[in-house]
């Protein structure tokens, strides 16, 4: 290694990509491709309070007992899929009945990505904390595991990692101790991708669910809240949810 | 362990004295133990699960803090209110109140998903957390309630102690309704979304913390071969009685106003009626055990001069209070929480449902470290200081109830 | 029991020994006066993304900038990122830098007796599906800091 010593930091830099070229393991090299081909934003620019990443779910297109979203985060997060009350779940398929006239209704639950998330205002370490885009994250680095946001959170949309845990996604760092919850699959939203349970479900054919920028006028998800009704879950909090559904 | 090391006792009883540091030390241990094992092999081991988050450990650790709290209330009532009775014993107060506010605390750090990390709670604090402001708290309360013994214990100090007293008489209602407030705070959750939370947990830290005080104090005298003064215990059980019937009060209060609101009503519903463990224990153990008993206990005339039927009416206290605070946070949480408004839910994840739990023996062994720690700290300090209450009893005679 | 330099600015270790000094002053991570230094497995590539001597001290720093940007404002630069590191200085044997004692990070940790906890968290091999499609980085991503 001392080889290396005198060596600039120029050369340093362009002989480790040539390195990053040959390696055999280089899980972010096909994100960097994606940079290259679809970009909007260079990696040290870090996420921009221009953006607010929301998500729109038409309730009427959720399949009847699909769970195709579910599955498709748990590969991407590296969840167990176990549903115990023990086990963690990022996403789950709630069936609600008004009992007012029995109409029933299927919808994934997640974290609503709030926009005055009292999971970060509960939080005493700043642990919970809301990206200037909008995605709200736990900081594992300085959670202490009090699970306060866990009380405060209206959605139950976090869990608590009851076990050690090993052999996690490389991109998805997930622990004992800590509070998780959905992170929009952050990763992917970096690189400019849409979060896996999207992915899976407009793969699938029942394109319910449309993820994009709320700020952008020209965005997807933007027209049509303009243009249809939808709903925030218990819009009497306030909490200006990043998540909302149609067709309840 | 020398035998002059136990100041202002007639007898050492230095066996009896190393065999209660072995009975605490024992606890301790315990706690010990199950910290290391749950930190190893995580929270599986607990009955603590992804819908009741805080489980027994809190139940026993938010007791000792809110108690600690209110054990102080007897230093206060000496020295700001200028009690006699009271004054005597504020040291022995004061004491407590940190002995069972480092109990308390101790078992929420051993029971943080990362305890290793307690050094960032000390550095990152989120202002607008008021779990955050808590930990402020309950810092300065060691500040403060350790400079207030010193003034008391202190000679040259005194003069200051009636300032010193006042300022930790307001530090320790502002600490209960913060710690009150954690509940209040959480809007979503129908259990807790009140703002009868805090002012509740001031008039329940009053009763828990003078039962505390009452069962400490009896257990000097007796170890001492002391008889406590008539006067003295009829006053003391009176303000307990007191103290109980406003709990009592405040709990119909509660949840009278949440009658009033159809949208609380499945949650009274569920813990007045149909709660199963958690409608048992609020009306056997908050309601009967933890206040109609004791009150009884108190009223009756045999009480006047039984010390052990004043004993006997803290400890039910105390009991009840440990229901009380299972029903607050272990019921609360296992109530379902309402996302849909007049609507049935149902998911994989437990939504809808009334949530389980079955606190788990490790739990046990993390709670009664709490106590563990409080009885372990009185029991030194009680020996090492002058803590024994010295009743001045021709004061007590020209001063009016 | 020596500690490498770099440990004593990782947190709370305070016992500053006879051999920092010296370790300090080697060029080279051979054998210093009679102490036997851990023997790291080379990473893949070339040479590391900074100076040899310089990660040694200054690794838990650049790492900790790192998570911060990476976490709290998602700048996603790649040059100081742990997955990079661990994509290099996985175990040719284990496939991981802290599966046994020899490993990249464990050997130096256990030697340094520095506990470190990223590994509660973070995956210690490089991802599955790259190692499947080694793709050519088209672009230059690094910068850094
Ligand atoms: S849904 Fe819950 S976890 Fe997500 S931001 Fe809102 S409060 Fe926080
Ligand atoms: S569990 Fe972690 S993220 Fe949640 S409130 Fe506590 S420190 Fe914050």
């Amino acid at each position: 290694m001392s080889e290396h010593n005198k060596r600039d930091t120029m050369q340093e830099r362009r002989d480790f990509l040539k390195a990053g070229a040959v390696m055999a393991g280089a899980t972010a090299a096909s994100g960097v491709l994606v940079y290259s081909v679809a970009h909007s934003r260079a990696p040290e620019e870090g996420a921009s309070a221009s953006k607010r990443w929301g998500m729109l779910i038409d309730t009427s297109k959720c399949g009847d007992g699909c769970n195709d979203c579910v599955t498709a985060c748990n590969t991407e997060n590296g969840l167990s899929g176990e549903t115990g009350p023990q086990d963690s779940q990022y996403i789950r398929k709630l069936n609600i009945k008004d009992l007012r006239n029995g109409r029933v209704h299927e919808l994934p639950m997640l974290c609503q990505h709030c926009e005055h998330p009292p999971c970060v205002d509960v939080c005493p370490t700043g642990a919970s904390m809301r990206r200037a885009d909008g995605i709200v994250l736990v900081d594992r680095h300085i959670c202490i595991g009090c699970r306060y946001c866990m009380m405060a959170c209206p959605y139950k949309a976090r869990s608590f990692v009851h076990e050690p845990l090993t052999d996690q996604n490389p991109e998805v760092p997930r622990g004992k101790g800590c509070v998780e919850s959905c992170t929009f699959c952050v990763q992917r939203v970096d690189r400019d991708e849409q979060p896996a349970c999207v992915e899976a479900c407009n793969a699938k054919g029942h394109q319910a669910m449309v993820f994009g920028d709320l700020k952008d006028p020209e965005s997807a998800i933007a027209k049509a809240l303009k243009s249809q009704a939808s709903t925030e879950v218990r819009a009497d909090l306030g909490l200006n949810t990043g998540v909302r559904y149609q067709g309840i | 362990m020398a035998n002059e090391n136990c100041i202002n006792q007639g007898n050492c009883r230095t066996p009896q004295f190393l065999m209660l540091l072995g009975a605490g030390g024992l606890v301790v241990l315990g706690t010990l133990f199950a910290f290391f094992t749950l930190e190893h092999h995580g929270h599986v081991l607990t009955g603590m699960n992804n819908q009741v988050v805080w489980g027994l450990p809190h139940v026993f650790a938010v007791f000792l803090i809110v108690a600690a709290s209110g054990v102080l209330n007897v230093a206060s009532i000496g020295s700001v209110f200028g009690k006699q009775v009271y004054k005597a014993r504020a040291p022995l107060s004061g004491m407590l109140a940190l002995a069972m506010l480092a109990g308390g605390l101790a078992v929420l750090v051993l029971d943080l998903g990362r305890p290793d990390r307690l050094i960032v709670a000390m550095t990152h604090y989120n202002f607008k957390s008021i779990f955050a402001w808590n930990m402020l708290f309950y810092n300065g309360f060691f500040a403060i309630v350790g400079l207030y013994l010193l003034t008391l214990m202190d000679r040259k100090l005194k003069a200051y102690s009636k300032p010193v007293g006042f300022a930790a008489f307001l530090w320790r209602l502002a600490l209960t309704t913060a710690t009150g407030s954690i509940f209040g705070f959480l809007v979503a959750r129908a259990g807790y979304n009140s703002a009868l939370m805090a002012p509740m947990f001031i008039i329940f830290s009053f009763a828990y913390g003078l039962a505390a005080f009452l069962l400490v104090q009896t257990a000097m005298y007796l170890w001492n071969g002391l008889t406590l003064d008539e006067r003295v215990l009829a006053r003391m059980k009176t303000l307990l009685a007191v103290f109980v019937a406003a709990s009592l009060y405040f709990t119909v209060v509660f949840h009278l106003t949440n009658l009033y609101f159809a949208k609380q009503w499945d949650y009274e519903r569920f813990i007045l009626l149909e709660g199963g463990v958690y409608t048992t224990l609020f009306w056997v153990g908050q309601i009967l055990v933890g206040g109609l008993i004791p009150l009884a206990i108190l009223f009756s005339p045999g009480s006047r001069k039984s010390l052990a039927l004043v004993s006997l009416a803290s400890l039910l206290v105390i009991i009840g209070g440990h229901a009380q605070m299972y029903v607050t946070i272990v019921g609360g949480q296992a109530f379902p929480l309402d996302m849909f408004p007049g609507y049935e839910m149902s998911s994989s994840f437990h939504d809808g449902v009334v949530a389980g739990y079955t606190p788990s023996g490790w739990e046990i062994l993390l709670g009664m470290g709490g106590i563990g720690i409080a009885f372990l700290a009185t029991v030194v300090a009680v020996r090492a200081f002058k803590f024994m209450p010295q009743d001045d009893f021709s004061a007590l005679e020209c001063e009016k109830d | 029991m020596a500690k490498l330099a770099g440990c004593l600015r990782a947190g709370l270790r305070l016992a500053v020994l006879a051999g920092v000094a010296a370790l300090m002053a080697a060029p080279s991570s051979e054998a210093v006066a009679g102490v036997d230094l851990p023997k790291l497995e080379r990473g893949k590539g070339e040479k590391c993304v900074e100076d040899t001597q310089f990660m040694r001290r200054n690794h838990m720093d650049l790492l900790k900038h790192q998570r911060d940007e990476t976490m709290r404002k998602g700048i996603r630069t790649t040059r100081h990122s742990l997955k990079r590191c661990v994509e290099c200085h996985a175990s040719e044997k284990t496939g991981s830098v802290a599966a046994s004692k020899e490993d990249f990070c464990a050997a130096c940790h256990s030697y340094a007796s520095v506990k470190l906890d990223c590994w509660d968290c973070h995956a210690t091999r490089p991802g599955k599906k790259s190692a499947a499609s080694p793709h050519v980085p088209s672009q230059v991503n690094g910068g850094g800091q």
